[in-house]
C-alpha cells in the first residue's frame, strides 16, 4: 500500500503540518493522535500525495484540514463509505478514516459494521471521547451509564457500545485500542494499522476536556494496560480477544487485541482489479466486447 | 395510421408469462419488426396477475398503444380481465382443458386449443404456453422455422432432449392452428432492418460503460435493479467495479469516493433510496466531485406501489439535498435515449463538477424497445473537463500552496486534481472552504470568502445552461393543440399526436428532456404562437406543470394527468384532448381500462 519515497529527501514532521492549526480545545486528546498520525506517516516515509485522510463530521473529523495529506472532510458518519470508494478507485492509495464515537459508531454505524466484514484495506482511527463534542456535550454511543449529559441531565440510562467487541465481531482483521495520552504506544498502532493489510481498527481513548468530566486522562491513566506488556497474549487468538475486550474499570486493556493477515482484502479480492488501479484503467470499452454486448440483445 | 400488432400475455406471476413474450421479442425483431413491450406485474413472486404487452409493427413503436391483436390467457383470471378489450378481427388463444371462454365481442376469435389432447401436460408443465405461441405464430403468417431457432436457443443449455420437446409441442400447436383457426388479417411483414431489444435499466447500465463509467454501486430497488443486474453480470468483461452497498446512503456516498479518487462512478435507486442519497447529492455539490445517480421513478409516496409506474418524483429532485447548488437533471425520451443520454451527462457533470441526475421511471427502465444498434456508440465523446491525474513526482508536497483546489475563475470551474498526484495535496470538504479547500465554517467563517465561494459554484450553471441545448418542437408550427410532457410520455404523446391530426385536429409537441436546466424563456418562446395548451404528465398534482409555473409564469390551457400506476395509452390523450378542446374539462383523468 506504501510507496516509499526513492529519492534523498527524507519526509520530516514539518512536511505533514497542514495549513491550519487545529481549531480543538486546548487539552483535546485529539492534537495527540494528530502528532502519532503525522509521526508514524514520517516513519514509515509515506509520501504526502500517496495519503488520503477521510473523515465525517465532528471536532475530530476536522483532523484532514490540519494534515499534509490529500483530505476529505464528508458528511456525518458517511467517512467510511466515502474511502471504501475512493480505495477501490486507486488502491495504490493509503487510506486513512478518521472521526469520533458519535459518528462513527451512532450515525455511521451501519458503514462501520459492514466496512469491517468486507475487510477494506484502510485504517479507521475512532478518537472516541464518549461524548458529542462538536455540538456542546450530548450523550454520545459510547457514554457510559449514568453519565450526565445535556441530552440526559438525569443520566445515560442506555448501555454503551462496545467497539473493540463489536469491531471483533464484525470482521475486522485488525482491532486495537490507543490511548492519546501514551504517545509512543499510539504511534506504534498507527504504523501497524497502516501496514496491516485489510481492515484496521483503532479506537482511540482521546479526553474531550471540555464536555466530559467523566473519563478523563486522569481516569483513564492508572486504569490502562498495555497488551503489549502481557507476554502471554496472543493477538492472533480471536477469542482471547474477544474476552480482553470485555474488560472494563479498575483494568482497561489498550494496545493490538487481535491481527490477522489470511484474509484477502476488498480490493484484493475483487478480480476486476488484478490489472491494476480503476483509475488508471482504460475507460473505454474494447469493440469486440462492446459488439458482444449488443449482440446479446438480439 | 401505422400498422401495428399487439399480443397480451396474461397469467399469474411463476406461470410463465416472460417466456413466451422473449420468444415472441425475438421473432419479432430478427423478422425486422419493431417493438415495445410492458408488463403490467406485482410486487410478488408468485401467483398475482401478470400483464404483458408486446406491440410490433414495420414503423417505430414507442408504446402499448389501444388495441389488443392476439389476447394468450394462461389462466381463467386472465381470461376474465381481459376478453373484452378484444375488437374486431382480434383473437384470444386458451387452454380450453382449463380455461372457460366468456362472451367475446362480435368479431373476435376464441381459438381454443385441446391442450392435453396435443401435449403430454404430465411431463410438460407449460406447454399450454408453448401450444399457444405455436399456435398464434401461424395465425400471424410466420413460418415455423424462426420459431424453430429461437426454442432452440431458449432451450439448447437444457440438452437436446428438451429443445426437441419443446419444438415438438410448438409445432403441435402451430399446425393445430394451422387447420383450425382463421389467420390474422395482416400477416406480419418482414423487413432488412435488425433491432437490439433491451429494457431502459440495461439501456442505462450500458450507456454507463460508454461512458467509461468504472465504479458502480448500488442497493437493491424495484424498478431501478436491472442496471445492477447488468452491471454485476458484464462487470468483468467491462473492467467495471460493481458493488452492492448496505444502504443507498453507503451507496452515493461510495460512489462519490471513487469519483473523488478520479474515475467516473454511477449508481441508481427508486424514490425511496434516493431520499436517502440527497445528503450525498450535496455533498458531490459542495466537494465539486461530479456523480451520476439515475433516479427510477415509481409509484410513491412512501414504499407506494413498487411496480408500478409514475412521473411523481420530479419535485424531489428539484429540491434534492439544502442548500442552493449547480445540476443537471435529465429525464430520458425512450429506452434508446436512456443508453445516450448517460455520455451526455456525465460530460457535464465531469466539466462542471456537479451531480447529475437521471430521472427515469418505471415504464422506461423495465420496458422493453426495439433499437438500431447504431444507436448503441460504445466510443461516445468523453470530456472529463479539467481533470488533473499526473504531475511529476519532484513537485514538491504542496507547502507552497501554489495549487488551490477551489480557485476563483470566471467559469466557476476550478481545476481538479486526484488523490495520488504529486504537489497537489488539499482537503475537499463538505463544509463551506476557502480557494485552498480550508474549512472556513468553524473559527474562520468569514463571510466575503463565503459568498465569494457560492459565487463561483453557482457561475457554473451559465455555463451548463450553455452546454444543454433548448427543448424544441416537433410537428406544425399552427397546430390546433400543443401537447406539452416530459421524459417518457414522449412516444405516447406523439402518437397521440398523430391519431389526433388525422382526425382533423392538427397537434404538435413539446418534449422536455433537460429538466434542469430548464430554458424558461426558450419554452415561452416556443409557447407564446400556441393556440391551446395541455401539458400531459403520470402523476397527480401536474409536478411539472407546477415548475414550469414556476420558473416562467406560464400557465397551460389544460391539464391530462394519470397516477393509477399505468402508463398513458395514446387513446387516453387523444380523448382528453377532445373532451377539452369541447370546453367540458381543464383536468382530464383518463382511467385505465385494463384490469391489471
Amino acid at each position: 500500500m506504501a510507496t516509499v519515497l526513492a529519492d534523498a529527501k527524507r519526509l520530516a514532521m514539518a512536511d505533514f503540518k497542514g495549513k491550519v492549526d487545529p481549531d480543538w480545545c486546548p487539552g483535546c486528546g485529539d492534537f495527540g493522535v494528530l502528532a502519532a498520525v503525522e509521526k508514524a506517516l514520517v516513519d514509515l516515509q509515506i509520501p504526502n500525495h500517496n495519503v488520503v485522510t477521510i473523515s465525517g463530521i465532528g471536532c475530530s473529523s476536522n483532523f484532514p484540514g490540519f494534515i499534509n495529506t490529500y483530505g476529505m472532510h464528508t458528511l456525518h458518519g458517511r467517512a467510511l463509505a466515502v474511502a471504501t470508494g475512493v480505495k477501490l478507485a486507486n488502491h495504490d492509495l493509503t487510506v486513512l478514516v478518521t472521526g469520533g464515537d458519535g459518528d462513527g459508531f451512532g450515525i455511521g454505524g451501519n458503514h462501520f459494521v459492514h466496512s469491517m466484514r468486507r475487510n477494506v484495506d484502510l485504517l479507521y482511527i475512532v478518537m472516541d471521547n464518549q461524548i458529542y463534542g462538536l455540538t456542546t456535550g450530548q450523550t454520545s454511543p459510547t457514554s457510559r451509564v449514568g453519565m450526565k449529559t445535556k441530552s440526559m441531565p438525569f443520566g445515560n440510562i442506555e448501555a454503551p457500545v462496545n467497539p473493540i467487541s463489536l469491531a471483533l465481531a464484525a470482521g475486522a482483521t485488525f482491532v486495537a485500542r490507543g490511548f492519546s495520552g501514551e504517545q509512543k504506544h499510539l504511534t506504534e498502532l498507527i504504523k501497524q494499522g497502516i501496514q496491516h493489510k485489510g481492515f484496521s481498527f483503532l479506537d482511540v481513548f482521546s479526553p474531550c476536556v471540555t464536555y466530559n468530566h467523566d473519563n478523563t486522562y486522569q481516569w483513564f491513566r492508572p486504569r490502562v494496560k498495555k497488551l503489549e506488556d502481557d507476554t502471554a497474549y496472543d493477538p492472533a487468538h480471536w477469542l482471547s480477544a474477544m474476552e480482553k475486550s470485555l474488560l472494563w474499570g479498575d483494568e482497561i486493556p489498550i494496545g493490538k487485541f487481535f491481527e490477522r493477515s489470511d484474509l484477502p482484502t476488498l480490493h484484493g479480492a475483487e478480480p476486476v482489479l488484478n490489472a491494476g488501479t480503476l483509475l488508471h484503467g482504460d475507460t473505454q470499452i474494447p469493440p469486440d466486447v462492446a459488439r458482444s454486448f449488443v449482440e446479446e440483445l438480439m | 395510421m401505422k400498422q401495428t400488432f399487439t399480443i397480451a400475455i396474461g397469467g399469474a406471476a411463476g406461470q410463465g408469462v416472460a417466456t413466451p413474450g422473449d420468444i415472441f421479442a425475438k421473432i419479432f425483431s430478427r423478422r425486422g419488426l419493431h417493438l415495445n413491450a410492458y408488463n403490467a406485474y406485482q410486487s410478488i413472486i408468485r401467483g398475482g396477475h401478470t400483464f404483458l404487452t408486446i406491440r410490433t409493427g414495420p414503423e417505430k413503436v414507442t408504446n402499448m398503444g389501444d388495441r389488443l391483436d392476439l389476447l394468450i390467457p394462461l389462466n381463467q383470471d386472465a381470461m376474465d380481465r381481459h376478453l373484452g378489450l378484444l375488437r374486431e378481427g382480434a383473437a384470444c388463444i386458451y387452454n380450453a382443458d382449463t380455461i372457460r371462454p366468456g362472451d367475446a365481442r362480435h368479431g373476435t376469435a376464441l381459438c381454443p386449443l385441446p391442450v392435453s389432447k396435443l401435449a403430454d401436460i404430465t411431463r410438460n408443465k407449460v406447454a399450454q404456453n408453448t401450444l399457444a405461441v405455436g399456435a398464434g405464430l401461424n395465425m400471424m403468417g410466420i413460418g415455423f422455422q424462426a420459431l424453430e431457432e429461437v426454442l432452440t436457443e431458449q432451450f439448447k443449455k437444457k440438452g437436446a432432449a428438451v429443445v426437441s420437446e419443446n419444438v415438438e409441442i410448438a409445432r403441435a400447436g402451430y399446425d393445430y392452428a394451422a387447420a383450425s383457426f382463421k389467420p390474422f388479417g395482416w400477416p406480419l411483414p418482414m423487413t432488412g432492418n435488425r433491432y437490439a431489444v433491451l429494457s431502459g435499466n440495461i439501456a442505462m447500465a450500458m450507456g454507463g460503460a460508454a461512458a467509461g463509467v468504472k465504479f458502480y454501486c448500488a442497493y437493491p430497488m424495484s424498478p431501478s435493479t436491472g442496471v445492477l443486474h447488468w452491471m454485476a453480470a458484464h462487470a468483468r468483461k467491462a473492467n467495471i467495479m460493481v458493488r452492492q452497498v448496505e444502504d443507498e446512503i453507503g451507496v452515493v456516498n461510495m460512489a462519490i469516493g471513487a469519483a473523488h479518487a478520479g474515475v467516473r462512478s454511477m449508481c441508481a435507486t427508486s424514490g425511496g433510496g434516493f431520499a436517502l442519497m440527497t445528503e450525498g447529492l450535496g455533498l458531490s455539490a459542495m466537494m465539486e466531485t461530479p456523480v451520476v445517480v439515475i433516479d427510477c421513478q415509481r409509484a410513491g409516496p412512501s414504499t407506494g406501489v413498487p411496480t408500478k409506474t409514475e412521473q411523481g418524483d420530479l419535485w424531489q429532485m428539484l429540491g434534492a439535498a439544502f442548500g442552493d447548488y449547480p445540476r443537471v437533471i435529465a429525464a430520458p425520451l425512450d429506452i434508446g435515449d436512456c443508453f445516450k443520454i448517460i455520455p451526455e451527462i456525465f460530460n457535464i457533470a465531469d466539466r462542471y463538477q456537479c451531480p447529475g441526475i437521471v430521472l427515469c421511471d418505471l415504464l422506461l427502465s423495465e420496458g422493453r424497445l426495439s433499437v438500431d444498434p447504431k444507436e448503441l456508440d460504445f466510443a461516445p465523446v468523453v470530456d472529463r473537463g479539467e481533470l488533473i491525474t499526473e504531475a511529476p513526482s519532484t513537485a514538491g508536497t504542496n507547502g507552497d500552496g501554489v495549487y488551490k483546489r477551489y480557485k476563483i475563475t470566471e467559469s466557476g470551474i476550478s481545476p481538479r486534481a486526484v488523490p495520488g498526484v504529486p504537489g497537489h495535496t488539499h482537503t475537499a470538504a463538505s463544509d463551506e472552504h476557502d480557494e485552498d479547500g480550508v474549512l472556513i465554517s468553524d473559527e474562520f467563517t468569514n463571510p466575503t470568502k463565503r459568498r465569494a465561494m457560492m459565487e463561483k459554484r453557482m457561475r457554473k450553471v451559465a455555463g451548463i445552461e450553455a452546454t444543454v441545448p433548448p427543448p424544441a418542437l416537433s410537428g406544425p408550427r399552427d397546430a390546433d393543440i400543443t401537447l406539452i410532457g416530459w421524459g417518457s410520455t414522449k412516444g405516447v404523446i406523439e402518437e397521440a399526436c398523430e391519431i389526433l391530426t388525422e382526425q382533423g385536429i392538427l397537434a404538435n409537441q413539446l418534449q422536455i428532456r433537460w429538466l434542469v436546466p430548464l430554458h424558461g424563456a426558450a419554452i415561452l418562446d416556443i409557447l407564446k404562437d400556441a393556440r391551446h395548451t395541455i401539458i400531459v404528465e403520470n402523476n397527480y398534482s401536474g409536478q411539472f406543470a407546477r415548475y414550469l409555473r414556476s420558473e416562467t409564469s406560464f400557465v397551460p390551457n389544460g391539464y391530462i394527468r394519470k397516477y393509477d400506476g399505468e402508463p398513458f395509452m395514446p387513446h387516453h390523450i387523444v380523448e382528453a384532448v377532445k373532451e377539452q378542446l369541447g370546453g367540458k374539462s381543464r383536468l382530464s383523468v383518463p382511467v385505465h381500462e385494463i384490469l391489471v
